[in-house]
């Protein structure tokens, strides 16, 4: 919920020239670490509840425990972070505490000299809390972040929908969903929506067809060197081609919106629209805010990208990412021990029950709300490997034109060669 | 009045030797004035538009992605890397269509409804409040509206059902081909009104002496339209265009709202490339060579229109310089 909730509304265009930033520019120079009572800025985008309570709840409980450490949280909605984070890390005094999503767009603002390396204060417990999940807060081998949260996508299903087209079992092949495509359109009902108009979505399917065409190896070579080399990116292309040859989604996806209002892809799942949905973990919550049904829980299922015949990738990899957060440098010891309280029992089993995402500690997995998160949670966890998704995971200009690339084939325009030279070119710089 | 005055002023200042110097001096005065109470206005002029408009060119001759120092200069790079580029020169392209619909569609539009609610009809009051509201909306509010419902079997598509024109239902906002319309269609819903309201002024200033004294020479209706109302409308009309090309140039909110430039870029402005690479992207050199051109173009057409166009309605209407 938290992780893609990039609904871009009203970015600031006061002026013809809006990107004058302040002319002041980074020092490298590091700050002495404050002793005595020390007053934490943070900027996290718990807006709305049930998460905006959590936090409360959160600075209220540490500062009993803590009393030199004083937490002034900041909520900002969810797409001012691309805006405001920058001109923060330009600026003077920027936020000591702030929303990471890790890996591409951290590894973009470590450049700044203003996010702390703070390796040495999470190494005896981060592994313990966060597992093999904290690596993508990590930037050539140093830990600049700490998540919270782990998210993984799959599909999300009408289980009443699924029954009226004779489907009995989720679709664990490409063939298999593509039958369960043609079954449900012949009973006049929309067998996918997604959002396309948000482009994230349509980039889901790219993803996971490279994760499924793509070996382990290939995957995360092309990512560290930001490189489409193999054969195989251009396989997964020609696998989105032919899917969307099938003409699975709802009509005018290109047009709508992933999470805005009924007539949203998450929307149309939710009132009983369309059949199915490739989305994250948050989208049960997504979705009931969308709708009146109280029973919506009951309703819906889920499964995971099905297998691809003839692919190198693992048909058991999954694609994800997670929520965390980063220091800056003027307080990074006290910075790294808040998070490491984010990481604890109490706060995590507040985040999985209240229905908030997955806790990023095991013990706290046990709580989460239904059946099928904890279903989700533990094929995510047990998945022998993870791809975070890879406008996240590539610098943030390369998972642009990835996502605009795909967007682009998802609205008749564009072929498989064209989506690997879109993120090579990117990746060499150009426009 | 005035006989009385001057004797009075000129006794306050007995030591007025000359006419001539006595103007000099007050003129100094003036000056003074001006540059008090013009001083702050022209400060903030000064830092919150000409440094911004300054940085923003200095900026655009970097690669920069926002953060690092700015140490990779690459001149005009940028510059030439946004006309190389194909979603650009579409954007630049989607501007002018928008600014050419505008006079072509909507000056018409709003001239005619202008005269119109100008005639003395029934519940007039009530039709210029309606045809005016959509332009108090904001821009966000509007587009969120109108994603509402021209979405897929919203609103419009119940309307045109229900109208016997199912026929004319098509995907508005996913259709490549037709997104830019749709988008046209919502802004001139939105400033339609504003275009009235800027008219019907226009028309409060044609007298009404002329109309009589072209209808009692036997001039018909069209030909009083024609031959004497159009022309003493023109330098309303004039204004007008200028607000709209340039508003046409700029046009953003609703866009990014409603399709953020899509699909597949057939709807991308200017504005929204320049978001888009800017702030998305992180691509903060290259967003400001974007920024520069946008502006760039604006003034030029700024320039040419007021001294083209706007001439002849400013012509007098400047102050003469004191002194």
């Amino acid at each position: 919920m938290f992780a893609k909730h990039r609904i871009p509304v009203l970015a600031a265009l006061a002026a013809v020239v809006p990107l004058a930033l302040s002319a002041c520019s980074g020092g490298t120079e590091a700050p002495a670490q404050p002793s005595g009572p020390v007053t934490l800025t943070w900027w996290h985008n718990g807006t709305t509840d049930p998460i905006k309570s959590i936090w409360e709840k959160v600075v209220a409980d540490y500062h009993q425990a803590h009393p030199d450490v004083t937490i002034k949280a900041q909520p900002l909605q969810n797409e001012d972070f691309p805006t405001k984070v920058p001109l923060a890390l330009q600026g003077a005094e920027p936020p000591d505490v702030y929303q990471s999503w890790g890996a591409g767009d951290l590894a973009s603002q470590i450049t700044s000299g203003k996010v702390a390396d703070i390796t040495e204060f999470t190494k005896p417990w981060i592994t313990q809390t966060t597992g093999k999940f904290g690596e993508n807060w990590q930037v050539d081998g140093k830990q600049y972040g700490v998540p919270f949260e782990q998210h993984f996508v799959g599909f999300w299903y009408r289980k009443d929908l699924f029954q009226q087209a004779g489907i009995t079992t989720p679709p664990k092949t490409m063939d298999e969903l593509n039958t369960a495509v043609t079954q449900l359109k012949a009973k006049n009902i929309a067998p996918i929506a997604v959002g396309g108009k948000d482009r994230w979505p349509d980039a889901f399917y790219y993803n996971y067809f490279a994760i499924r065409e793509c070996s382990i190896d290939v995957l995360k070579q092309s990512v560290k060197a930001v490189k489409l080399e193999d054969p195989c990116w251009t396989k997964a292309g020609q696998d989105l081609k032919n899917f969307l040859a099938t003409q699975p989604f709802q009509t005018g996806f290109a047009g709508t919106p992933a999470q805005q209002g009924a007539g949203s892809s998450a929307g149309l799942v939710a009132n009983g629209k369309a059949a199915m949905e490739l989305q994250g973990d948050w989208e049960p919550g997504t979705m009931s805010s969308l709708t009146e049904d109280k029973q919506l829980d009951s309703k819906v299922g889920w499964f995971p990208f099905p297998s691809v015949a003839g692919g190198q990738g693992d048909p058991a990899a999954v694609l994800g990412g997670g929520d965390g957060f980063a220091c800056t440098t003027r307080a990074s010891k006290a910075c790294a021990d808040f998070l490491q309280y984010l990481g604890t029992e109490p706060v995590q089993t507040q985040l999985a029950a209240q229905g908030a995402g997955l806790p990023v500690n095991t013990v706290a997995a046990k709580s989460l709300k239904t059946d099928t998160l904890r279903a989700v949670y533990d094929y995510g966890t047990k998945a022998p490997y993870l791809q975070m998704y890879f406008d996240r995971a590539f610098p943030t200009a390369v998972g642009a034109a990835l996502n605009d690339a795909v967007a682009n084939m998802f609205a008749g325009q564009g072929t498989p060669e064209g989506i690997v030279t879109a993120v090579n070119q990117a990746a060499a710089g150009n426009k | 009045m005035t006989t009385a005055t001057t004797p009075v002023r000129t006794a306050a200042r007995p030591s007025a030797p000359a006419p001539g110097r006595r103007a000099k001096r007050s003129g100094l005065g003036k000056r003074l004035e001006l540059a008090l109470l013009l001083g702050p206005a022209l400060l903030v002029f000064v830092g919150f538009v000409l440094v911004p408009i300054g940085i923003a060119a200095f900026y655009s001759l970097f690669e920069w992605n926002g953060f690092g120092p700015l140490d990779d200069f690459i001149g005009l790079d940028n510059y030439a890397d946004a006309f190389k580029g194909g979603v650009f020169q579409g954007a630049i392209v989607h501007n002018l269509i928008i600014a050419g619909l505008s006079i072509v569609v909507q000056l018409p539009l709003s001239i005619g409804l202008a005269m119109l609610l100008n005639r003395k009809l029934r519940g007039r009051a009530v039709l210029r409040a309606l045809v005016f509201a959509p332009y108090v909306l904001s821009e966000a509010i509007t587009a969120v509206i109108w994603v509402l419902m021209l979405q897929p079997n919203g609103f419009a598509d119940q309307v045109l059902k229900g109208a016997g024109l199912g026929g004319l239902v098509h995907q508005w906002l996913a259709d490549p081909g037709i997104v830019l319309y749709t988008l046209f269609a919502v802004i001139t819903w939105k400033y339609v009104g504003f275009g009235i309201i800027l008219l019907l002024a226009g028309l409060q200033g044609v007298p009404a002496e002329l109309r009589e004294a072209a209808a009692l020479d036997g001039a018909s209706a069209w030909q009083i339209t024609r031959h004497v109302v159009l022309p003493l409308l023109g330098p309303t009309i004039r204004i007008w265009i200028f607000l709209s090309v340039i508003g046409s140039l700029q046009l953003f909110d609703i866009v990014w709202i409603m399709t953020t430039g899509g699909p597949a870029n057939a709807s991308t402005t200017m504005a929204t490339y320049l978001v888009d690479h800017g702030f998305k992207r992180y691509e903060f050199g290259f967003g400001s060579a974007v920024a520069v051109i946008l502006f760039v173009i604006c003034f030029v057409f700024a320039l040419l229109y007021q001294r083209f166009a706007l001439r002849r309605d400013t012509q007098g209407a400047l102050t003469r310089m004191v002194g």
